[in-house]
């Protein structure tokens, strides 16, 4: 589904993504794990050419995305939903307009069909309550839910999540996660998931890499990154996560 | 030593204007073409223009009116001793209409529109700019050149005008005001003498040139928030320099735009 290769991206001189190569297959729930500021949403944003990089290939359902022209490019972005790190609710309109908006430019549905689609995602992220909130009323959890429900609505084949669960409770980001897992069984949906959230990631992920200097520093199942005994990865997982078994020291 | 190092940083600092202004020359024309690219292709997003222009409209009307009365009001205070003194005063009504209906009114309500309303785009286009809006709407595959900025500059267009005839009418209604506190004039001889002096070629171009001065605001106005960065502070800064930015502009094209109607129609 995701084939990246060689992707190098540098602002100025300061070389963000160096050599990034990896590959999702139609179906899979891939994790991208990483230090703050290696560019992981860098990495999200290349694929879907918010921005451009440097060098490198990226292929997505068989498309050259960097060499489609803006028509193509719409065409499978159609096909793409993105959950911004922000969440990027568009704060002049309520929740449903939010959620209506890409619905209103790129299906056929009446009214009534519409307002259904619109209520089952809520549902979905259990925030139906909201529908006619301006983002302004929404706490930064609610409005993360409600950016994922608007990236959902369209079904898209590739999902590109940044930061998930980042700032919402342990109890609903284990239901987001849920809701990542079961999209990916119903719909058979290809998801890329910036994560730090350990829990989320051992719910969701039929594989992780991690990110470092610009590079996939490593591959491998969660258990497999968990238990190695590189020091690099150690120091990660003990540090980055708190976890009820781990000794911090 | 330090004198030098003071001179280098100065020329430095130039350059760097220089350099923002030429890219900011650059960029309002590459937006005008794109402007008028789009603004033909469908969809067209009739309903926001529609709500933009409401917005604008309601935004921008008590501030013109009690601007428009006053100037009105002040003028023919101004110039009703000045033509007593010639024993002119009945080319009061005259002299001011053919003011207000040429330049003043034009003008006036195009500056406070662009106070109000460049600002006003500036700072909504660059806080979704840096928070990632114009992001999403691009990866959702709608184009938000057209949605947030075709909308707005159509929408400046055509309300400026209509803004301008209002101000027009409401300007020399407080001119007639002051007329009648110092001297005995119907409001019957104060229109037709109004009407009898001002003809519609001085309408027409008067108001003409606000087409231009509407799409200068819109225009400036999104190009600074679109293209604004450097989290909020960026978003402060596309919102004052529009109004600067576009303030100057109307003036400069004002002055062109009378240039070339004297020379197109010199008896005016
Ligand atoms: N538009 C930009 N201009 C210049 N530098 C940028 C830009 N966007 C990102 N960077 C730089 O790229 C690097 C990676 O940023 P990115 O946002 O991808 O980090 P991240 O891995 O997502 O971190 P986090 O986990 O904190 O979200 C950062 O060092 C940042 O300074
Ligand atoms: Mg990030």
């Amino acid at each position: 589904m995701v084939e990246i290769i060689n992707l190098k991206k540098a602002f100025n001189s300061y070389i963000v993504l160096d050599d990034v190569s990896l590959s999702v297959e139609k179906g899979e729930n891939l994790v991208v794990f990483g230090r703050s500021g290696t560019g992981k949403s860098v990495l999200l944003k290349c694929m879907v050419r918010l921005m451009e990089p440097d060098s490198g290939k990226i292929i997505i359902d068989g498309k050259d995305v960097l060499s489609l022209n803006i028509k193509e490019l719409n065409e499978l972005r159609k096909q793409i939903g993105f959950l911004f790190q922000s969440a990027a609710l568009y704060d002049s309109m309520s929740v449903r307009q939010n959620l209506e908006f890409p619905l209103i430019r790129h299906f056929n549905f009446t009214p009534e069909e519409r307002e259904q689609k619109v209520i089952s995602v809520l549902e979905k992220v259990s925030l139906v309550e909201a529908i006619d909130k301006m983002p302004s009323e929404l706490s930064g959890g609610m409005k993360k839910r409600i950016g994922l429900a608007r990236s959902i609505i369209t079904e898209p084949k590739l999902m590109l999540y940044d930061e998930p669960t980042t700032g919402l409770d342990p109890i609903t980001s284990k239901e987001i996660s849920y809701l990542i897992l079961e999209l990916q069984k119903s719909l058979n949906m290809t998801s890329v998931v910036v994560t730090h959230d350990l829990l989320c990631a051992e719910i969701i992920a039929d594989r992780a890499i991690v990110l470092n200097e610009g590079k996939v520093q490593y591959q491998g199942s969660i258990p497999e990154l968990t238990s190695s005994n590189d020091p690099f990865l150690k120091n990660f997982f003990s540090h980055e996560f708190i976890k009820e078994n781990n000794q911090v020291n | 030593m330090n004198k030098k190092t003071s001179t280098s940083a100065y020329l430095n600092s130039i350059e760097n204007r220089l350099n923002e202004f030429f890219t900011m020359i650059a960029g309002l024309w590459i937006f005008s073409v794109q402007f008028f690219r789009y603004v033909f292709v469908p969809p067209y997003e009739v309903y926001e223009i529609r709500k933009h222009m409401n917005e604008l409209g309601i935004k921008t009307l008590p501030i013109v009116s009690v601007t428009g009365f006053i100037i009105g009001l002040v003028l023919a205070m101004q110039t009703q001793p000045v033509l007593a003194r010639f024993g002119a005063e009945a080319y009061l009504p005259g002299s001011v209409g053919i003011s207000i209906v040429r330049e003043l009114g034009p003008v006036i309500t195009a500056l406070i529109f662009a106070g109000r309303v460049s600002s006003g785009i500036g700072a909504e286009l660059g806080s979704m700019r840096v928070t990632e809006q114009i992001d999403a709407m691009e990866v959702s595959a709608v184009d938000p050149f057209k949605y947030l900025v075709v909308t707005r500059i159509f929408a400046c267009t055509f309300i400026l005008p209509i803004l301008t005839v209002y101000v027009i009418f409401i300007a020399l209604t407080g001119a007639y005001i002051a007329v009648v506190l110092v001297q005995n004039m119907t409001i019957e001889y104060y229109t037709n003498a109004v009407l009898y002096s001002v003809e519609f070629g001085d309408a027409i171009p008067g108001v003409a040139k606000t087409f231009v001065f509407g799409y200068i605001v819109g225009l400036v106005g999104s190009y600074k928030g679109y293209t604004a960065t450097n989290g909020t502070e960026g978003v402060g800064r596309a919102s004052t320099t529009a109004v600067v930015v576009s303030s100057l502009m109307i003036l400069i094209f004002d002055m062109i735009l009378v240039k070339i109607t004297l020379w197109l129609w010199p008896t005016f």
